[in-house]
Formats: C-alpha cells, sequence, structure tokens
C-alpha cells in the first residue's frame, strides 16, 4: 500500500487531464439534460392545464412512467432498446458523435422533467384561487394572469423542490457510466485502473461532487430568499 | 414485437424472477425485494439515530451527523457504492461480496435521506407535546421514546413507503459492481438474446413499473387514511357529541 499522495494525481498531467475532462463531460451532461427537463416541465405543466381530459391523462401517464422506473433502466431503454430501433444511418452517425452522451441527456433530462413539472404544478396550486380571480378581474387575459401574477408566486413556491431536484440530476449523471459516457465517475475507474490510488482517485471525485452539489443548494438558498424579498417587497 | 416479447417472458420467467438459483446466488425480482427490504428496515433504526444527533444540542453528536447527511446528499449513489466496494474489503481483511456491498451502501445512503424524513416529522409536531412530556417528569430520552417518536413515525409512515419506493429503484445500481438483481437478470438475458434489446429492456421497465406503482399508490391511500385519523372524528353538532 503507497503512501496517502494527492499530488501523484493532481499534478499528473495524464491523470488530471483524465478527471477534468470527465467533469466537463459531467457538466455537459448535466448542463444539457436541466435545459431539456426545464423546458419540457413547463411544456407538460402547460399541456396539463389545458382543460381536456386526455391531455390531462397522457400527462400523467408521462409523469407516472418516469417516477416509478429507475432512471438507470430509463437510461438503458434508451441507449440499447431505443436506440436499435432506429434507421441504420441514424444509429452509424450517432455512433460517431457521441450517441451514448446524447442518449444520456435525453433519457436524464425526459426523466427530470417529470419530477420538474409536478413541482412546478404543486407550486401552483399552492396560490389562493383568489390570486387567479383577482388578476382576471384587473383586466388580464390568461396568458397575462400566468405570466405576470401566478406564474411568479408559483415559481417562488416551488423554489425549494426544483432545488432539490437539481441537485438529484446532478448527481444522476453519473448514471450516464452504465452506458459508456466518461463522464466524471467512469474517468475516475479509468484513472484508479492506470495510477493504483484508489483512494485518492475517489476522494477528489467525491470532494468534486459535493462541492458542485453544495454550491447548487447554496445558490438555489439564495436565490429563494432573493424571490421571497422581491415578493415582500411588491405592494 | 409484442408477440416476441411475451416468448422471451416465457422463455425467461424464472431467470427475472429467482435468478440462477438454485444453481447460483439467488437474484431476479426477488433478490431486488429482499435487498430493498433489508436496506430500508435497517436504515431505519439507523436514520432515527442520525436525526437525534442532528436534533441534539451537542455538537459531538450534531455535527457529524449533519456532515454525514450533506455528504450523502452531496455524492452520487454510485460513488458511494465505488467507496463501500474498495473500503470494506480493506477495512474487514476480507473480500465482500456484491449482495453486502450494496446493503450496506443502501443502509447509509437510504438512512441519510430517511433521517432527514424523521427530523421533519419530529421538528413538525408542536413543540407543547415536549414541554408536557417534561413537565410530566419524563426525562429527556423518555420523552422521546415514550412520547415523541411514537407521533412521529406514525405520522411518517407514507415517507417511509415511499422511501422503500426509492430504495428499489436504487437497487438498480447494484448493477455496475454485478449484484445478480433484477437489472443484472434482464442484461443477462440481453447478452444472450443479442437480437432483442428493446423488447429485454421494456419488459424490465414494465416489471419495474409494476412493483413501485402499486407501492406508491399503498402510500397515497395510507397517507390519506392517516391524515384523516389524525384530524379525528368528525363532530358535527358540538351540543350532541357533548350529550353523548
Amino acid at each position: 500500500m503507497k503512501g496517502f499522495d494527492l499530488t501523484a494525481i493532481l499534478s499528473n498531467p495524464e491523470f488530471s487531464g483524465m478527471l477534468l475532462h470527465g467533469m466537463w463531460m459531467t457538466f455537459v451532461i448535466a448542463v444539457g439534460s436541466w435545459l431539456l427537463a426545464m423546458s419540457l416541465g413547463i411544456l407538460l405543466l402547460v399541456v396539463r392545464l389545458l382543460p381536456s381530459r386526455i391531455a390531462d391523462g397522457a400527462v400523467a401517464a408521462y409523469i407516472s412512467y418516469h417516477r416509478n422506473v429507475p432512471t438507470l433502466v430509463q437510461l438503458m431503454l434508451w441507449y440499447f432498446g431505443i436506440a436499435s430501433l432506429l434507421p441504420d444511418d441514424l444509429q452509424a452517425w450517432l455512433g460517431d458523435h457521441n450517441g451514448e452522451s446524447i442518449f444520456a441527456i435525453i433519457a436524464l433530462g425526459l426523466c427530470q422533467a417529470a419530477y420538474f413539472s409536478e413541482d412546478l404544478r404543486s407550486g401552483l396550486r399552492s396560490i389562493a384561487p383568489g390570486q387567479a380571480e383577482a388578476a382576471r378581474a384587473l383586466g388580464h387575459g390568461y396568458i397575462g394572469a400566468m405570466r405576470f401574477v401566478l406564474m411568479p408566486q408559483a415559481l417562488r413556491n416551488s423554489m425549494p423542490a426544483l432545488v432539490n431536484h437539481t441537485v438529484s440530476l446532478f448527481k444522476n449523471s453519473s448514471l450516464a457510466m452504465a452506458i459508456g459516457v466518461v463522464e466524471l465517475t467512469q474517468a475516475v475507474r479509468q484513472v484508479d485502473n492506470e495510477s493504483f490510488r484508489t483512494f485518492e482517485t475517489y476522494l477528489i471525485a467525491s470532494v468534486a461532487y459535493l462541492v458542485c452539489s453544495l454550491l447548487i443548494m447554496g445558490g438555489g438558498a439564495l436565490l429563494d430568499q432573493h424571490m421571497k424579498a422581491m415578493g415582500r417587497a411588491e405592494p | 414485437m409484442i408477440a416476441s416479447a411475451f416468448e422471451i417472458v416465457r422463455d425467461n420467467w424464472l431467470l427475472l424472477l429467482i435468478g440462477q438459483y438454485p444453481n447460483g446466488p439467488l437474484g431476479g425480482i426477488a433478490a431486488t425485494l429482499i435487498l430493498s427490504v433489508l436496506g430500508i428496515v435497517l436504515a431505519f433504526p439507523f436514520s432515527v439515530v442520525v436525526a437525534l444527533a442532528r436534533l441534539s444540542r451537542r455538537a459531538v453528536f450534531r455535527v457529524p451527523a449533519t456532515v454525514l447527511v450533506y455528504v450523502v446528499r452531496g455524492v452520487p449513489m454510485l460513488m458511494i457504492i465505488f467507496w463501500v466496494y474498495f473500503m470494506f474489503p480493506l477495512l474487514l481483511g476480507a473480500s465482500v461480496p456484491g449482495f453486502e456491498t450494496m446493503l450496506c451502501t443502501l443502509v447509509l445512503y437510504e438512512g441519510a435521506f430517511l433521517s432527514e424524513v424523521v427530523r421533519a416529522g419530529i421538528e413538525a409536531l408542536p413543540a407543547g407535546q415536549m414541554d408536557a412530556a417534561r413537565a410530566l417528569g419524563h426525562s429527556y430520552p423518555r420523552a422521546m421514546w415514550f412520547v415523541i417518536l411514537p407521533q412521529a413515525l406514525y405520522n411518517m409512515l407514507p415517507s417511509m413507503l415511499s422511501q422503500w419506493v426509492g430504495t428499489i429503484k436504487d437497487t438498480t445500481l447494484g448493477y455496475v459492481i454485478n449484484v445478480p438483481e433484477l437489472t443484472f437478470a434482464a442484461n443477462q438475458i440481453n447478452n444472450r438474446l443479442l437480437t432483442k434489446p428493446f423488447e429485454v429492456f421494456l419488459i424490465l421497465a414494465i416489471i419495474y413499473y409494476v412493483v413501485c406503482f402499486s407501492l406508491t399508490h399503498a402510500a397515497t391511500v395510507l397517507e390519506r387514511r392517516i391524515a384523516k385519523r389524525r384530524a379525528g372524528p368528525v363532530v358535527l353538532d358540538p351540543a350532541l357529541a357533548a350529550a353523548q
């Protein structure tokens, strides 16, 4: 057993390069799937608010599927299953263009959209019904009432849940290693295999994950406070 | 496509159900359920201890528990699996099978998350409960044990059921260290068939959906029933109730 030595990993250009590239891929997957999840989550919420039982049932089924099937299984279904149904040309193109990262972003984004949509919906439901009526009475149309009165409050109410789910989305990006994306967790395994410094490598990666998660939690708390203060300041 | 999916289930139902048992380790749905039940049952006492430590006024208890909760909340479960996977054999001096590695990870991970639920449950009780128990002459541990925890844990039953669903979903990660459970069995089938990946993983998703959806539904029903019971019997006319 070698002595504890962080510099053996950090000052080795090959190893630190692999770890940095892993962090970059984790960042790309987390940000890509967050953007997909947030836009799709809002879209799902809008569809659910339509006065149609079919639309409501379809969104409910979407959310139920994504919340009751493990994320890893969803990733596998996309990467191994759905990919095999695509036309051969597209499969070949995806093979050349980092298909596994694209599928990871799609699978994680679609999965998290269900959670984001539910967060926003419960934020919207916790607003007193008088708010919508008052906004309409003041002459706002449906869109105007949503945009200026209801959504700002809904967003404020759902901030804590959205931040929590953003952290879990960031952590879930590590699942992409199971379908062959060389993100931070996979990079750590490769560096470990080559350097034989298990403890140091895993320590560096765990600290990196922890710092990023804490930054998201802290940033979310700051944003939450700011929004609450804005809500109070408005007469 | 549907016909071939049925064919896969017909040919492999035993592997999906119990893995290679009795010729090999227990696997399939049986292993997933056993792993998740053991995980949540062992995580529960651990979570109560962590929650009480986090509520403690003494920094010796509070600080390590808080650090543990934040580390588990901030580091992906895969990372923790690998930590346990590498550190356990080093500490014990013997190799540890995948099932036990995964069980330890689940206890640590779910326990830390459950401790937040327990803590919220304790803090949600009115402060008067503790004050009253202390005024009646109970010591702090006795008040906790006989007055606070029974109420808090009863209110938490639905959350614990949802945590169990989360645990079932988390057992899939055992796949990366080759724990023989349901996801592993599906991958074995896929590797043998090679040509039907969509059907195999669709079957896998459906099985997980059926199991987790029923439990989520049970949690909702339980939640409604508990809310009703906590609200107490409906009294329409106070005068009539007094007369009875």
